[in-house]
């Protein structure tokens, strides 16, 4: 880099030397805040006799966590606790994922429709949902409409499912891999597959939080395919189906895999709001542990890292995911 | 690079330097909490905020119950005025942190006392005497039939999470070997929303907190109360471990309000009973109490008079335990293991002298 | 999009739309008549079953938590002041640029703005049955929002243009004012953070964290795209560990790791803790929709300013920036709405905020069980604030778009 001067240059404004010594002052002032507050976390830390240590995970819990997949009981130590919670996270998220993905597709394909009261209404759902927060939606699902179910006879019923304040109950392959649905035993209601309202609540909560703007993701992909791709299928004489899954939705979906990549992540993330409604989450596990322990660095330590470990893996998924698409696409 | 690296060498060194800076000080006698307290001119005293009874808002913001009744007599006794205090709602499984972070000076948020949360090697409190004896109950709609513990096998259970009320309850059920579901809420108001929607059959907590909220029902007498008690909750206010000359100033302080039933002193009387305590120098007993004589409120790092400050601000303890728990309260409680010694309680001050 | 005069009349668009063929009029149909249905439930409930004695009374508790009361009249100034400063804001936007082009002094969307305002002042009050000084001031403070438009859309175009340059320091003055104002101090009854609540804290909360994220967010997208390796590093680090935390995990960390982290006394309130959380949380998003920003400028932009003799600062701020955060405004928005909505998290660490109070008060029992009527409303609040967000970002852009599409 010549510059045009003559004398000697002091060497602090050297092009060369400049930019190194701006990172290195904000390193240093970094480095000194960094310090600064680990000297504070150490010095506090000895101070209440809780220097950092990871020992007590091998401690019984003591607590009990429901609907584990995992058998758990109060006699396991603190990480099976912590396993449990985060194998229920996982469970919420999976679930979640799956519907956020169907009521998002159909919602944003529902905005192309030839009849303007569902394009309307795709449309309002859309903006209802977008300006309310997540939180108020979750315990509005959990308690106004979940807990206010009936139980027993009354109890919602379709063939398969029955929706009761006990939960939802679905046809499954019971006993011997026989295929059973729902049945009312002396008032309660029992089948193969129960899940809990508080799931429910939750994973409902999520998905139609979550399709709101999955389905913004979907219109964008769709509309970045130029009108006359479905103009000269059209006149191929493909159908509307046909079109849009032969030869639209390839294209879309290119736009479309980021997209839904940033709402898994925040759908992940935001199911550590379980806690609100009774799930027994990965977080809600962190935040009886830490209760029970007063560990508040490990535990936050091990929440952050879980969390940043499932975002990685949806991440990974999807941009395994995009390459897919693209290969496709040639 | 070089001038880099050498940079990096002097922030490490002037790391080094801020770690050794930070070095913890000698404790000396006064306490550094009530020198932090006075300059600061207030209390800050943790509280649940939403527990009828022991700390509640009103709908004009005002603070009242049980455990707000000790921050503000521990606020008359170390600061002269029982309104300077601010209080921080906790839920139950932030208030430690909270306290051992030296965010609030004081919890008094209906709080068990047990060995691990006292423990130096546990939670590391320090416990003022237990201003309410408690147990742990299960609450169940009569029309179930429950008639114990036993019947809840299989059932859900509502408890609220962070508690000894959660542990307790799964050792008692581990003890009967009874798989149940339990449904954890982090706010109490949760957990009892839950249970009155009819999503568990069952609540379990503090047997006080049980009768408190049931009184509130829509309909009380359709819940009762199973006769296990599920355990020992004696209900204290804490501070942490680390200034023990504040810790006593918050445990005499309690033990002032037990005092004062005990030898009838009341909020009504104090002001004649300090004219006769000055008055007459045969009382010995009363004028060091009320801080005449003797220095008690001196070795305390406190006022002399602060026995006459704190009782002047909230009562003696049975006018606190009346005023917001007992039989002419909203939460209709007896005193039951709550009487003074006297008459077979376990409230019981130990002598100021 | 065609032309409106092609296109049919709205009743012969809207029967083949609805009614075009078999299919299409029985989906019509269902969906009327589950839309009917919906309607018909929501408004029984509203005006038959719903009792909603639990936010009449609880009122004041919703708008401002434990405030307390005779400090209240802090909080109506501020009210009045902001109330005014928005009604000069939108009448100087009417009279100037616009009436040159030959704009209408009154558009029809700020008649219906007006008429809109009018109803609330007088609706809301009226249902929350307020009492009748506290409605009368409401009607005071819309009347003055009302004449402060009308004046300055009057007489806007008469002020002297270097008083006008002036008025967008206007905003950071009047946050100072009403910062103080709410606080307390210099002169007036300091009121601890602690007793703020309600809707006061949320927007507080929301408005600080989004005050302070936007330059945050602006340095770390700059630190992101440097050349510089630490800085780069640096911003990618902070960006990526906080967008992949749950925000609540982060609040956690704040109530709880703070007091660890910093020296006794020195740790903040717990409000302040939480807002600085959210500032951390959004800035990290912000960066993201800002680079976003940088990337759709050509790098040619850049070189054209240096090639005039700009610094690379001083072509960043003149040049670059002004682009990128144009190109970036509706997802920055977007980021601001989303903040606002979670303000409803710090209910989860405790805080008074509008949600917390809501638990608070259904805690209480004489409310036990009111769980709709309240999440309703806190609903239909929320919907309004960032809808009215939505809403204005968008008129925004078009003021700001250099190639008007008309």
């Amino acid at each position: 880099m010549g510059e045009p001067f003559s004398g000697p240059l002091p060497w602090w404004r050297d092009r060369r030397v400049l930019p190194w010594l701006m990172q290195g002052a904000v390193a240093l002032v970094v480095l000194l805040l960094i310090a600064f507050l680990l000297g504070n976390l150490v010095r506090n830390l000895s101070a209440a006799g809780m220097l950092l240590s990871f020992r007590w995970l091998q401690q019984p819990a003591g607590f009990d966590v429901s609907e584990t997949l995992l058998p758990f009981d109060a006699g396991l130590p603190y990480w099976r606790a912590l396993v449990a919670g985060l194998v229920n996270t996982l469970r919420a998220v999976l679930v979640g994922l799956v519907g956020a993905t169907a009521l998002g597709t159909l919602v944003g394909l529902a905005s192309f429709s030839s009849n303007a009261l569902l394009r309307g209404l795709a449309r309002a759902y859309v903006e209802l949902i977008r300006n309310i927060p997540l939180l108020l939606q979750l315990v509005f699902w959990y308690f106004v409409v979940f807990l206010a179910l009936p139980n027993g006879e009354a109890a919602l019923q379709l063939p398969g499912v029955v929706l009761a304040k006990s939960g939802l109950f679905l046809a499954w392959f019971g006993e011997g891999l026989r295929w059973s649905g729902p049945t009312l035993v002396e008032g309660v209601w029992q089948a193969p597959l129960r899940l809990t309202v508080e799931f429910s609540a939750l994973v409902t909560g999520l998905v139609v939080y979550t399709g709101a703007f999955i389905s913004e993701v979907v219109r964008g992909g769709i509309t970045a395919v130029p009108k006359g791709q479905w103009e000269a299928a059209a006149s191929l004489g493909l159908g509307p189906l046909v079109t849009l899954r032969r030869i639209v939705l390839p294209q879309a979906l290119r736009v479309i895999v980021p997209g839904l990549n940033t709402q898994y992540i925040s759908l992940a993330k935001n199911s550590a709001l379980a806690v609100a409604v009774g799930y027994t989450d990965l977080y809600s596990v962190a935040e009886t542990t830490l209760n029970q322990t007063g560990r508040a660095v490990e535990v936050i330590l091990i929440l952050l890292g879980a969390y940043l470990v499932i975002d990685l893996a949806i991440s990974a998924l999807m941009g395994w995911f995009n390459r897919l698409v693209r290969i496709r696409e040639r | 690079m070089a001038r880099m690296r050498k940079l990096l060498s002097a922030a490490s060194l002037l790391a080094a330097l801020a770690l050794v800076g930070c070095a913890p000080e000698e404790g000396g006698l006064q306490s550094q909490k009530l020198a932090t307290l006075k300059g600061r001119g207030k209390l800050i005293c943790g509280v649940d905020g939403k527990l009828p009874g022991f700390s509640f808002v009103a709908p004009d913001g005002q603070y009242s119950g049980l455990d707000v009744d000790v921050c503000k007599a521990v606020a008359a006794a170390t600061l002269g005025d029982p309104t300077k205090v601010d209080y921080r709602d906790l839920n139950s499984s932030e208030r430690f942190a909270a306290l051992a972070s030296g965010e609030v000076d004081l919890l008094s948020r209906n709080t068990t006392v047990t060995l691990s949360r006292d423990a130096a090697g546990g939670n590391g409190l320090s416990f003022a005497p237990p201003v309410f004896y408690d147990g742990q109950g299960v609450m169940v709609p009569v029309a179930s039939g429950i008639k114990g513990l036993k019947d809840l096998a299989g059932k859900p259970i509502c408890v609220e999470t962070g508690t000894t009320t959660e542990l307790n309850l799964a050792d008692r059920m581990r003890e009967i070997a009874a798989a149940y579901t339990p449904l954890k809420f982090q706010t109490g108001d949760q957990t009892y929303a839950a249970y009155l929607q009819g999503r568990c059959v069952a609540v379990t907590s503090d047997r006080s907190q049980l009768a408190g909220k049931r009184t509130n029902f829509p309909d009380p007498a359709a819940h009762t109360l199973l006769p296990e008690v599920l355990s020992k909750e004696p209900l204290a206010p804490a501070t942490v471990n680390a200034d023990p000359a504040w810790s006593d100033a918050v445990r005499w302080t309690v033990y002032a309000l037990m005092q004062a039933e005990e030898l009838g002193i009341t909020q009504a009387n104090i002001d004649t009973k300090l004219a006769e305590a000055k008055a007459k120098t045969n009382l010995a007993d009363l004028r060091r109490f009320l801080g005449v004589e003797g220095e008690f409120g001196k070795q305390l790092g406190l006022a002399p008079d602060f026995v006459v400050k704190a009782v002047k601000a909230v009562g003696n303890y049975g006018e606190i335990f009346e005023r917001n728990v007992g039989t002419g309260s909203k939460l209709k409680l007896e005193r039951g293991l709550n009487r003074q010694w006297q008459q077979g309680g376990l409230i019981y001050s130990p002598p100021f002298r | 999009m065609s032309h409106p005069a092609l296109k049919p009349p709205l009743g012969t668009r809207l029967r083949s739309e609805l009614f075009g063929s078999p299919g299409n009029s029985a989906l019509t149909l269902v969906l009327l008549a589950a839309l009917g249905s919906a309607a018909f439930g929501l408004l029984h409930w509203g005006l038959v079953q719903a009792r909603w004695a639990v936010v009449r009374a609880n009122s004041t508790l919703f708008a401002v938590g434990r405030y307390p009361l005779d400090q209240q009249w802090r909080l109506w100034l501020l009210t009045a002041l902001l109330a005014a400063a928005a009604g000069l804001a939108w009448g100087l936007l009417r009279s100037h640029p616009r009436r040159d082009r030959g704009g209408e002094l009154w558009p029809r969307n700020d008649r219906i703005a007006v008429v809109l305002l009018a109803a609330t002042a007088l609706a809301v009050p009226w249902w929350l049955r307020l009492e009748p000084l506290i409605q009368a001031r409401w009607w005071g403070i819309t009347a003055l929002l009302l004449l402060v438009r009308w004046a300055a859309g009057h007489w806007g175009q008469r002020l002297p243009a270097r008083l006008l340059a002036l008025l967008p320091l206007l905003w950071p003055l009047l946050y100072l004012v009403g910062m103080l104002l709410i606080n307390g101090g210099v002169g007036l009854l300091p009121v601890p953070p602690g007793d703020w609540g309600g809707l006061l804290l949320t927007l507080i909360a929301a408005s600080f964290a989004i005050l302070l994220c936007f330059p945050l967010g602006v340095l770390l997208a700059l630190g992101r795209r440097s050349d510089l390796p630490l800085l780069r590093w640096g911003s990618v680090l902070y960006i990526e560990f906080i967008r992949g935390a749950p925000l609540i995990t982060l609040l956690f960390l704040g109530q709880n790791m703070i007091g660890f982290l910093l020296p006794g006394g020195l740790a903040p309130d717990r409000v302040w803790r939480a807002a600085w959380v959210l500032t951390f949380f959004a800035a990290a998003y912000l960066a993201e929709a800002v680079r976003a920003g940088l990337v759709a400028i050509p790098p040619g932009q850049l070189e054209a300013a240096r090639s005039l003799g700009l610094t690379v600062p001083q072509a960043l701020r003149t040049v670059v920036l002004p682009q990128a955060l144009r190109v970036a405004l509706p997802t920055m928005v977007g980021q601001f709405i989303s903040l606002l909505q979670d303000t409803t998290m710090l209910s989860l660490v405790g805080l008074m905020e509008l949600m917390g109070t809501a638990r608070t008060v259904m805690a209480n029992p004489a409310y036990l069980g009111r769980n709709a009527e309240v999440y309703l409303t806190l609903a239909v609040l929320f919907w309004c604030c960032c809808a009215a967000l939505g809403l204005g970002s968008r008129a925004l852009e078009r003021r700001l778009d250099p190639n008007p599409a008309s």
